[in-house]
């Protein structure tokens, strides 16, 4: 292990010039953790004994699915072996993994020159990482790619490396090999990074301009607040003024991650730290967002700030009616971390009161929903997630749908869907498979590129709504696990869409409602009424359950009538037992919701409407 | 097989002298008063019977007491004289004896006559008393018949559930067909008057043939009575663990309500009137008057260990095992395990769930807003009569009988 390093650049007295900043782009078990927490270690900033795996993920969630999903940044010094005396401060920008944060990814790239590009040396790249990795490039960093795990005996370094030198365009030799879980090539990596990485340039005595690339609520603190800065610099206790807001605070503190929290004078030109300023609410404190000096600052804010716009909406619903304000509560503390969550109050016939959540994706209404289950002790029903339509009526009136059951009734002139471009990589022998599944769902095909001779790359443009609908689990079981999806939104598309309602004995059920292709409701209304013809048990009367387009029956079956619900025997030594059990069936009958005349267990509900079978897409976390 | 289901109920427990709270003998004398006597005895268990039954004949409770069937007819006659002082100046007669089981004819007949003996001297019988005793085909005979019937027995049950062997197989019954049948005839001529059949359908393996062969042959032996019991499987029996393993099919509810219709069908064909769910019977005379004493909120006193009381609105029960039971006794305390006192809305609630399995129903005035409303769509859905509802009373069509519990759940809101 090298010296730690002497002579040590301070905080917002750094020249740029020994500055590095970088984040690593890996698929989310390739290693990322674990190489990050290598370089803590060989850089000295964490103490061999206080080292824990994947030191860098905070929550517990995160630790557990092995996911990272906020990024941190933390400041390490090295001293690289060909010039020990010039100490670089390297500053590496963790980022998520996943396809829903696509966003956050692109604004943790902006505040970085470089990038690792980290693959596992057994299985090649997967398509979240391409899609980060084109990400990368359209952000014209340097890129440093990398395999890791290379003392697999499974590992194939020379295979993979020509993939990585096809996609990156370098040679295969320029390839680093390491295994971050030894620590074997490590040093020579981060004495690359120092290399190859450019440092930052930045207008020194120009108005402070620093871009926030995350935003996270601390229950001590208030909002911690990350950023790089592109010129100028910030001070501490100076007035700060949010660009696209206008909102002023007052810097409390301003310091780096060490990786724990070192406060500091300032911060300059290329550096990375965090800032504190008393806001309770990430929202006021928006990733992508410029922040400058209050006095003399800036009057153009840096490009690519984006407001998060929610993709999928799920109904949330507590089990129990009397947990609602706890859930309103609870949504207003996740909300706090999570600027991307929108949500409002909706009553459903059927399920009561709750709310109508939106989400960047599935992985985020994933751990939303895990977070509302295990933080705040909620017993939840989500319902099937659904995508936003545009619905233009013949008189021109248009009208958002993030409910189906809102979908309008009159004469309508056109639906739009949003759309996604979906990027999957497969081993070529699964190509056959994977367009028969994109085909069926209404994908277009945009094009194939073969990365190597057995990987291939398939490009779709697919209606997001299909993608929500078990797309995830489909593809996985078609190609026995092997493919990877990424995709993002890429606009909305005109469709022959229409509203399947579900009709119990003649009534409509509004939680049952579902915006399909036309060509898709007779399948989704054959197979939602005969699950629940399975699920709801046989009443006094036959009931018919039926699906309906408008007034069009497109789907029948009956719940034949109970004919005997009667116990055989009554007698003396009875009457206290069956007494009883009437009490007990009685407490069982207020758990069932009318619908109309027919009751219908709660079970049954949360078995058609739960997202578990049917959005297979939350299990895309690997 | 009347009044034995296996697990008891929670309840308050019973104070040591057994007696009750003062406003349960209010109003008695206007009330029959019946007693149950329990034979907790077999010779096998049936591997459908969750009853509270043994098979040993010697069983020892706390301090080696001792409760066999040799001293068992002793051990009743105490807890007859416990009833006595429980019910104090009580001056009623007994309208109506049932001794049940278990086996009751694994005892010696003089036996159940002592019990009977028992109760007349506590009590008095009334001179129309009902005195009935179920009784195991196979455990019978002309002589046994006529020592009864000398004693005072006047009314006799036998359980006859199939005249299929292969059905009597699967229930582990081990009488041979036809000789139920054999019994009422030896029962008619020792001079009982009343006579039942039990029957049992929806055995797994049993036909809609099966069925209708056992009433044919029921009816042909001519009793004046006939039970028909949809097999229930209860948990923790012998038939239920068959039919876990897949050994024995269940039978569907639907095939239990078709072989409801076919007795039902079958036994008023053959002059047999229903005046209850599972009961038929010739005619007035020939109901049973004791099962009906359960079902209008009559007093009646169980003896014997597991055995069921009521008095007044006050339900208790006693300890299952023989031997606890006859070490309680053996100490002069109550064998009561627990009881419950019954609210007013208990009370109702029972009183719906009970009359309304009966043919005359139960009256309207029973029903609060809801359970109205409810017994209106009830009577829209054809599952109450038309002509009795308009005189007040909700009575159940032939339908309806079949949805009994279902009526029940809206009629008590």
């Amino acid at each position: 292990m090298p010296a730690i390093p002497s002579h040590v650049p301070e905080p917002s007295r750094t020249d740029p010039a020994l500055i590095r900043n970088f984040c690593i782009i890996a698929h989310i078990d390739h290693g990322k953790s674990t190489l990050a927490d290598r370089m803590l270690q060989l850089t000295g900033v964490v103490e061999q004994r206080q080292m824990r795996a994947q030191y860098l993920d905070r929550m517990d969630i995160e630790r557990e699915r092995g996911i990272t999903i906020k990024s941190q940044a933390v400041r390490l010094p090295w001293a690289p072996t060909h010039d020990p005396g010039n100490t670089h401060i390297l500053n590496m920008i963790d980022t998520p993994g996943h396809v829903d944060f696509t966003y956050e990814v692109s604004r943790s790239l902006a505040a970085c020159e470089g990038t690792i590009l980290l693959v596992d040396a057994a299985q090649g790249i997967e398509a979240q990482t391409l899609a980060n990795l084109y990400l990368a490039m359209e952000n014209d960093l340097t890129i440093i790619p990398v395999l890791n795990k290379i003392d697999l005996p499974a590992a194939q370094p020379e295979k993979f490396a020509e993939e990585l030198a096809n996609l990156v365009g370098c040679e295969p030799d320029d390839v680093l090999k390491v295994s971050a879980k030894t620590g074997l090539g490590v040093e020579a990596l981060l004495d690359k990074a120092v290399e190859q990485i450019p440092a930052p340039v930045g207008v020194a005595d120009a108005p402070a301009r620093a871009m926030i690339f995350d935003s996270v609520y601390d229950s001590y603190r208030g909002v911690v607040t990350y950023v790089r800065v592109v010129d100028g610099q910030l001070n501490k206790r100076e007035r700060i003024r949010m660009m696209s807001t206008n909102a002023t605070h007052e810097l409390l503190e301003i310091g780096v991650s060490s990786p724990e929290m070192l406060p500091a004078d300032g911060l300059g030109v290329g550096e990375v730290g965090y800032l504190i300023t008393g806001v309770k609410d990430v929202r006021q404190s928006k990733v992508g967002d410029t922040i400058t000096s209050l006095h003399k600052g800036a009057e153009d804010p840096l490009g690519g700030y984006k407001d998060p716009k929610p993709m999928v909406f799920s109904g949330l619903y507590p089990l129990d009616g009397s947990d609602y304000p706890d859930l309103r509560e609870a949504l207003d503390k996740l909300q706090l971390n999570d600027a991307a969550l929108v949500y409002e109050p909706e009553t459903s016939a059927a399920l009561g009161f709750g709310f109508r959540v939106g989400f960047l994706g599935l992985l985020h209404l994933d751990v939303v929903r895990e977070r509302l289950e295990r933080e705040f002790g909620l017993d939840l029903i989500a319902t099937a997630p659904n995508v936003v339509y545009r619905v233009i009526m013949e008189d021109g009136e248009e009208i958002t749908v993030t409910n189906p059951s809102e979908f309008p009734e009159g004469k309508i002139a056109e639906v739009y869907e949003p759309v996604v471009r979906a990027t999957i990589l497969a081993p070529t022998e699964f190509i056959g498979a994977i367009m028969e599944l994109c085909q069926t769902r209404r994908g277009t095909l945009l094009g194939m590129d073969y990365l190597s001779e057995d990987r291939v790359e398939i490009r779709y443009t697919l209606p997001l709504a299909e993608i929500v609908f078990d797309f995830f689990d489909q593809l996985k079981s078609k190609t026995r696990g092997y493919a990877s999806l990424d995709y993002e939104p890429t606009g909305e598309q005109s469709s022959s869409l229409v509203k399947v309602d579900i009709l119990l004995h003649g009534d409509k059920v509004d939680a049952f409602s579902a915006i399909t292709h036309k060509d898709q409701a007779y399948a989704y209304g054959v197979r939602l009424v005969a699950k629940l013809k399975e699920l709801i048990p046989r009443q006094n009367f036959e009931v018919p359950v039926q699906a309906a387009v408008g007034s069009r029956v497109i789907a029948r079956e009956t719940i034949r009538a109970i004919r005997k619900d009667v116990l055989a025997k009554c007698y003396g030594g009875d009457i206290s037992r069956k007494r009883k059990l009437l009490e007990k069936q009685k407490e069982g009958k207020k758990r069932m919701k009318m619908v109309g005349s027919v009751e219908v267990p709660q079970e049954a509900f949360i078995a058609v409407l739960s997202s578990d079978d049917s959005a297979g897409a939350s299990k895309g976390k690997k | 097989m009347e009044d034995m289901p296996s697990a008891l109920p929670d309840g308050e427990p019973v104070p040591d002298d057994g007696a009750l709270p003062a406003h349960a003998l209010a109003g008695a004398a206007d009330r029959p008063l019946g007693f149950y006597l329990h034979v907790p005895y077999c010779a096998t268990r049936c591997g459908y019977c969750d009853f509270n039954t043994y098979t040993a004949t010697e069983l020892r409770g706390t301090g080696g007491v001792l409760a066999s069937r040799d001293n068992y007819a002793q051990m009743l006659t105490d807890e007859i004289r416990l009833a006595r002082k429980v019910l104090g100046d009580d001056p009623r007669e007994v309208r109506t004896v049932f001794v049940g089981g278990g086996t009751p004819t694994l005892l010696a007949a003089d036996d159940l006559v002592r019990m009977l003996g028992a109760i007349r001297d506590e009590f008095g019988l009334a001179d129309d008393a009902e005195v009935t005793t179920e009784a195991n085909p196979e455990s019978v005979d002309e002589r046994y018949l006529a020592t009864l019937r000398e004693g005072g027995f006047n009314r006799i049950s036998f359980g006859m559930q199939s005249a299929k062997q292969h059905v009597l197989k699967i229930l582990d019954r081990t009488h041979t067909p036809g000789r139920p049948e054999a019994c009422v005839a030896e029962a008619r001529a020792a001079g009982f008057e009343h006579v039942n059949l039990d029957l049992i359908y929806g055995t797994p393996g049993e036909s809609d043939d099966d069925w209708r062969a056992s009433l044919d042959a029921a009816l042909g032996a001519g009793p004046d009575h006939i039970s028909a019991y949809a097999l229930i499987v209860e948990e923790g029996t012998q038939l239920a663990r068959r039919i876990r393993r897949g050994e024995v099919p269940m039978t569907d509810d639907d095939v239990h309500a078709d072989r409801y219709l076919i007795a039902e069908e079958t036994l008023s064909a053959a002059g047999f009137d229903w005046y209850e769910v599972s009961n038929w019977a010739t005619s007035e005379a020939g109901r049973c008057l004791h099962n009906e004493l359960y079902w209008r909120g009559a007093d009646w006193w169980g003896a014997g260990p597991g055995a069921h009381s009521h008095v007044g609105g006050v339900r208790w029960w006693n300890v299952k095992h023989p031997g606890a039971y006859a070490a309680a006794l053996a100490a002069g305390r109550s064998p009561g395990a627990g009881r419950e006192v019954l609210s007013d809305e208990d009370r109702r609630v029972e009183r719906i769930l009970l009359e309304l399995r009966l043919r005359e129903g139960a009256p309207l005035s029973l029903l609060r807003e809801q359970g109205l409303a409810a017994s209106r769509r009830a009577l829209a859905e054809g599952l109450l009569q038309e002509g009795a509802y308009a005189e007040g009373r909700a009575v159940l069509t032939l339908r309806g009988r079949l949805l009994a519990d279902a009526v029940v759940r809206d009629l008590v809101d």
